[in-house]
């Protein structure tokens, strides 16, 4: 019986699945959307008749199509341990219903309790019960950490272990990352600078969440991620040049401060839109697996970006596609003045991967170990299997959005004081490594002062440098300036020439 | 063999404002890079941009009315496959599908990504077959999410690929806007040039048949503006697959736009490789009457116009202007200075559209040649009816480009 199913020839009449036989395809003689509608009626005369006869119908036909690889394409049994770049067989199988092989399955279970119905996706049992599922469980997802909020190690706790050298390099660049962020946020209200942003507070998920990862794994920042770069090797002299717009910053000066970007660091360059980054790391992701990199892609967003179109689109294609991407969500509770009450009424954004079938993970986004163990595993799955992995980051921007912004005309400030002193992520790993015997008083003083130093003479250096060129303005606008920009320069130089003294001093011709 | 060399050098060579020859900004240069596309050119340029447009006087144009010589249209068909011994025919959207192959072949980063262009083949089949012969991963399809699937080719070209992403009607890019804006048109600037986004964004626009206002429409309008990108339009297999082809090794963003009614068109086109000039117009006829400037689908509708002008006397310059962003000033220029009047015919809106700012463009830089006012014949600013009778006349006729030179060459 099951032989002659498989010798069905390929029919070219319209059946219910979503596929369109190449048949129906004519460019400009037929309208591509009028066989829309006729697919749309043959579903509507199989409920009419008997469903069952209907259903072996199709069911046969469709089986006829079906083939191993096909089955295996949209029935994940099991992860593949060998990442294959698959080519479907038969192309036609590929658009076809996902129907089971077990074709046994219709038509014994007589009993109404134990119906299954194969649909696009596997098998569904059926339920006399009017049942909807909540829109929220009764317990939040609990959130992963190591360290209590004391900084000491929780007993039976998970976590990949870090050598100490590691751990003072984790610990010593939060510190840093602190003071440049102090500094130059002091700058700019000393009017130095023109705009600056913070990631105070977040200083565990940044550096941290660098460690974990490797130098060839590719960044798609946000803005509050500086110190990934920092973790990476950006200097304090490289981050202020790009804060002053000289001619030694790799962005020649184009882009607000913070938004930083460095080719050799695998650190995408900041791009202000919010959420336009998560696709760009998606794709990304499938660049790096069609290269078979052993590397991922990682991209940071905000509780705010999550409510953004491209986020969703993004989680989805990362998950079918199977790209191996990193989503890590900063969930520290403001998109600027808008609390995660009014962003969104799910469970955080952890609930969210689910839906787009990605495995996901709460994080405490203020201990540096947990994150460090969260996205050293993710990373691991997410390259070995193929796969996206969502990582939410609960933690706190304690500082305000950016400089345009005084965070305390819509929140108390007892508590962003609370979240300063008694959740501090630094406090807490501090206390660790030097339960450790790892760091010190006496280095601790020791480092504050030598970055502090090297802060403020990199400030001192960035801003006496030279601006950028004014053909920095048109170049790299296309890869060679075509003609009208050659001429639009040419007139600004005309208009310098006739009015010097409005040109600004600082910038060379 | 000059083909190949032409393909291996091509790119450099594509850029007529490339270093070597910039010493030479006048028309020299510029012939000197067609000379050697123009061997290949089969239904566009010949030798005009050589000639010097000193032939006929001035004084002798404007006082004698009308040429009564009845020469049809010169170099269009006739001179097909004048270099290749043997070319093969095919479709236009078979030319788009075979430049993108052979790229695809030529350059393993080359990759497409679309709504139903893996095994569907594409909707407009430009991408039929090549999912089987270079995989699924090539050759991706993915969920319906235009300004996530334009971010991804965007990543992705960041990374080292060169993604072809198929918006399936170009109308559906408008949700693309924000990368194409902000990340595609931008990023090679902002990051200081350490980021290149090579990424060629095509599709169909323009008026079809009946398909309704959401799915007529001519992005090339919107785009037209943002800067970082290039546009081109093609109109034949010929440039089809040449352009295909140029911008898929530009390193810049290239969009290219293509014409829902004009994948059938049937060419014979070279067998060897070549490519087009992506900021170079194409020569469709010369004449001395007037300059009628247009580009896809409307250059059809201007060719058979031309068919009635030249019964009626007149000896129109039909230039198909393909490169939409940055537009071919040179070529427009040389025209306009021998004929010193300049139609255009387009299919955009009348407000905002291609023909706006080539009017803008023309009448900035040559306004002294000009005997008479720009003339620009556009759609009208409504949506697309869906009504058959109605759509036909949101479109411009041949009967109004008639009317239009014969008031223009008064």
């Amino acid at each position: 019986n099951t032989s002659k199913l498989k010798q069905e020839p390929l029919s070219t009449h319209h059946h219910p699945c979503s596929c369109r036989s190449s048949s129906i395809f004519h460019l400009a003689k037929k309208s591509v959307f009028s066989q829309i509608g006729k697919t749309k009626k043959m579903t509507l005369r199989l409920r009419s008749s008997s469903w069952k006869s209907n259903l072996l119908k199709i069911l046969r036909h469709n089986h006829g199509f079906g083939s191993a690889s096909h089955a295996a394409r949209h029935l994940r049994q099991k992860p593949p341990h060998e990442p294959t770049l698959r080519v479907s067989q038969n192309p036609i199988s590929r658009f076809c219903n996902t129907m089971s092989e077990k074709l046994s399955s219709i038509g014994e279970h007589e009993d109404a309790n134990t119906q299954v119905m194969d649909f696009p996706g596997g098998k569904v049992a059926f339920t006399p019960e009017i049942q909807f599922i909540s829109e929220s469980s009764k317990e939040r997802v609990p959130c992963y950490r190591v360290l209590d909020d004391n900084g000491q190690l929780i007993t039976n706790s998970q976590f990949v272990q870090v050598s100490e050298e590691v751990a003072v390099k984790i610990y010593s660049n939060m510190v840093t990352l602190q003071i440049m962020d102090n500094i130059f946020y002091e700058a700019q209200r000393q009017g130095r600078l023109s705009f600056y942003a913070t990631a105070i507070g977040e200083e565990a998920i940044n550096i941290a969440s660098a460690a974990a990862l490797s130098p060839e794994d590719v960044i798609f920042p946000q803005y509050r991620e500086p110190g990934v770069l920092l973790w990476r090797g950006f200097t304090l002299q490289e981050f202020a040049n790009q804060c002053f717009g000289n001619k030694s910053d790799y962005g020649k000066g184009r882009q607000m401060p913070v938004h930083y970007g460095s080719n050799k660091l695998n650190y995408f360059t900041v791009s202000a839109t919010i959420a336009t980054q998560i696709p760009n790391a998606v794709g990304a992701a499938y660049s790096l697996k069609m290269d078979r990199k052993d590397a991922c892609a990682v991209t940071y967003f905000g509780d705010g970006g999550t409510s953004e179109g491209d986020f969703h689109a993004a989680m989805n294609f990362a998950a079918v596609m199977e790209a191996p991407v990193l989503f890590i969500c900063r969930n520290n509770g403001w998109a600027i003045s808008t609390p995660t009450s009014d962003q969104f009424r799910s469970d955080g954004i952890v609930v969210k991967g689910r839906a787009y079938g990605i495995r996901s993970i709460r994080v405490d986004g203020n201990d540096a170990l947990a994150m460090y163990s969260a996205v050293h595993s993710a990373r691991e799955m997410a390259i070995k299997e193929h796969r996206p992995i969502l990582i939410e980051a609960l933690t706190y921007r304690v500082g305000h959005h950016s400089t345009s912004d005084d965070s305390t005309r819509y929140r108390s400030a007892d508590e962003i004081e609370w979240w300063n002193k008694a959740r501090n992520p630094l406090s807490r790993f501090r206390t660790w490594i030097e339960s450790n015997g790892w760091w010190s008083d006496e280095e601790e003083s020791d480092l504050r002062s030598r970055v502090k130093k090297e802060m403020l003479e990199a400030l001192r250096v960035a801003e006496k440098t030279e601006k950028p060129n004014l053909k920095d303005m048109f170049s790299d606008v296309y890869d060679v300036p075509p003609s009208n920009l050659r001429e639009q320069e040419r007139l600004v130089r005309q208009t310098i020439k006739s009015h010097p003294q409005d040109y600004p001093s600082d910038v060379p011709l | 063999m000059s083909a190949i060399l032409q393909g291996a050098g091509a790119a450099t060579a594509l850029s007529p404002f490339n270093s070597i020859d910039s010493n030479k900004l006048v028309a020299p240069s510029r012939s000197s890079l067609s000379v050697r596309s123009k061997r290949y050119i089969v239904a566009g340029s010949d030798g005009t941009n050589n000639k010097t447009f000193a032939s006929s006087s001035l004084i002798a144009r404007r006082s004698d009315p009308l040429i009564p010589n009845a020469v049809a249209t010169k170099a269009d068909t006739a001179a097909s496959s004048t270099s290749s011994k043997s070319g093969h025919e095919l479709l236009l959207f078979e030319a788009l599908q075979e430049g993108l192959e052979e790229e695809m072949d030529r350059d393993p980063h080359v990759c497409v990504m679309g709504e139903d262009v893996g095994h569907y083949g594409g909707s407009y089949k430009v991408t039929k077959g090549l999912a089987d012969k270079f995989g699924d991963l090539r050759v991706l399809d993915t969920p319906i999410c235009e300004n996530a699937f334009t971010g991804m080719g965007i990543g992705a070209a960041m990374t080292g690929l060169r993604p072809v992403i198929e918006g399936m009607n170009m109308g559906f890019l408008l949700l693309a806007f924000n990368q194409i804006s902000n990340n595609c048109g931008m990023l090679h600037y902002t990051s200081g040039g350490q980021f290149t986004i090579p990424v060629v964004i095509r599709g169909p626009g323009g008026v079809g048949r009946q398909l309704g206002a959401e799915h007529s429409q001519r992005l090339e309008s919107y785009f037209q503006s943002i800067p970082g990108i290039q546009m081109v339009a093609c109109s034949t297999p010929y440039n089809a697959k040449g352009l295909m082809k140029a911008a898929i090794r530009s390193e810049n963003p290239v969009i290219l736009f293509e014409h829902v009614l004009l994948y059938n068109l049937k060419e014979s086109i070279p067998d060897e490789d070549y490519i087009c000039n992506l900021e170079e117009a194409e020569m469709v006829r010369p004449g001395e009457h007037i300059t009628i400037l247009t580009y896809s689908r409307m250059r059809y509708h201007v060719m058979q116009a031309a068919k009635t002008l030249v019964n009626k006397g007149y000896d129109p310059e039909v230039i198909d202007i393909r490169s939409l962003k940055p537009f071919d000033l040179h070529t427009i220029g040389n025209s306009v200075k021998k004929t010193h009047r300049v139609l255009i015919v387009e299919e955009c809106m009348r407000t905002g559209g291609i023909g706006a700012s080539l009017t803008a463009a023309i009448n900035e830089n040559f306004h002294d040649y000009l005997d008479a006012p720009v003339m620009c014949l556009s759609s009208q600013d409504v949506p697309t009816p869906y009504a058959g009778t109605l759509e036909e006349w949101t479109v411009v006729q041949p009967a109004q480009i008639v009317t239009a030179v014969e008031q223009l060459c008064q």
